[in-house]
């Protein structure tokens, strides 16, 4: 399927390109996301570092195994293949938490700890294993309590009501989360042992 | 309501690196190396990510230059006219899983042109709230770990950015009413 999408961009805007006469835009544009990624993960380097510190204190300080504990009826239903009290609940918990409150900044290096975590579980595997299908559903469908940007840019443009949007997003956010849950529950019994 | 949860998060943070290495501390962790020890992996997790990265974002990257972006409106508003999806917002439905920046720039042409507190404005609000940038947290964080088979998370992450798509068209209708 990834395979699929990514080529379907690259051909198909390529064919576009070039039936529109503008050819050139192509090497420019791939050229421009090469360097617009590289950026994005060394500004990564700073957050990750920083985030993982305290992430190993939280984790010898016992914390992380504490908050894996509280939330543990929860992540047993939607983590059934990850240990109960892995240090791989703990940091996906960190991460949605972070997510909600629209902290991007510790959400994302919370996350990749989750996922190192989740890798280990994984044995090395180079294959996505059903946890992370799981958790990577939730973060992408998780709702965040306040869309600052979006409210700004409301306000900007002379909104009499800028948060007004933000109950309907809510619910939009929650029907989408509870459709990821379901539809990843039937895509797990679908793929088991598939491609693995 | 806002403003607890606005302070909540305007607190958490410093809260965490307030209480984590205090109570470390306490149960006789040494905090500074504990740190020294964690923080270790931070560049090679960073910089694990940049293949996967690049791969990606140059795809998407051709995909929005080349206008492919026009050609799929085009060829998809009848069909969503038909079934009662503005097509005004198709193009941010297109991008938002794609990215972040793009869909955000589509959000607030839409919200300029139609006004913040019209159908459209409210549903491209709604939709700019309540969905992720699918694609790059995938690759993101499988890039992460070195995973290359991403099995059904594609599918899966879609067919929650649809989900919420037809949501937000439901839920806006019925809350402001689709005339405004």
């Amino acid at each position: 399927m990834v395979n699929l999408v990514w080529l379907g961009m690259i051909v198909f805007g390529i064919i576009v390109a070039g039936a529109k006469g503008n050819i050139d835009v192509v090497t420019k544009a791939a050229l421009d996301g090469a360097n617009n990624a590289v950026k994005i993960s060394f500004s990564l380097i700073a957050i990750i570092t920083f985030w993982l510190g305290i992430m190993k204190l939280a984790e010898e300080a016992g914390l992380v195994r504490a908050l894996a504990w509280l939330v543990r009826p929860v992540m047993r239903f939607l983590f059934p293949s990850v240990p109960k009290d892995h240090p791989a609940m703990g940091a996906m918990v960190m991460n949605l938490s972070a997510n909600i409150l629209g902290l991007g900044n510790a959400a994302t290096p919370m996350g990749l700890i989750a996922m190192r975590e989740l890798q280990k579980l994984n044995q090395g595997r180079v294959s996505a294993s059903d946890a992370m299908c799981t958790f990577l559903a939730l973060n992408t469908s998780c709702v965040t309590l306040i869309p600052t940007t979006i409210i700004g840019i409301r306000l900007l443009y002379g909104s009499s009501d800028p948060t007004d949007i933000v109950g309907p997003t809510i619910m939009a956010t929650s029907f989408s989360m509870v459709v990821a849950i379901v539809v990843d529950r039937i895509l797990r019994l679908l793929y088991s042992g598939k491609g693995r | 309501m806002f403003e607890i949860i606005a302070e909540l998060s305007r607190w958490a943070i410093p809260m965490i690196l307030l209480v984590v290495p205090l109570v470390a501390m306490l149960r006789g962790v040494k905090v500074y190396e504990t740190f020294v020890d964690g923080a270790e992996a931070g560049f090679a997790t960073a910089v694990q990510t940049i293949p996967y990265l690049v791969a990606m974002l140059v795809a998407i990257s051709i995909f929005r230059a080349s206008g492919a972006m026009e050609v799929l409106v085009a060829t998809f508003s009848p069909i969503l006219n038909f079934v009662g999806l503005p097509a005004e917002v198709l193009p941010h439905a297109v991008m938002r899983p794609l990215s972040g920046g793009a869909a955000l720039g589509i959000a607030s042409d839409i919200i300029k042109t139609y006004g913040p507190d019209s159908f459209l404005g409210r549903l491209v609000s709604t939709m700019q709230g309540s969905c992720d940038t699918t694609f790059y947290v995938l690759t993101l964080y499988f890039g992460s770990v070195g995973i290359k088979k991403y099995r059904y998370s594609v599918i899966l992450g879609l067919t929650a950015d649809l989900s919420t798509l037809v949501a937000s068209v439901f839920i806006v209708s019925v809350i402001f009413g689709s005339g405004g």
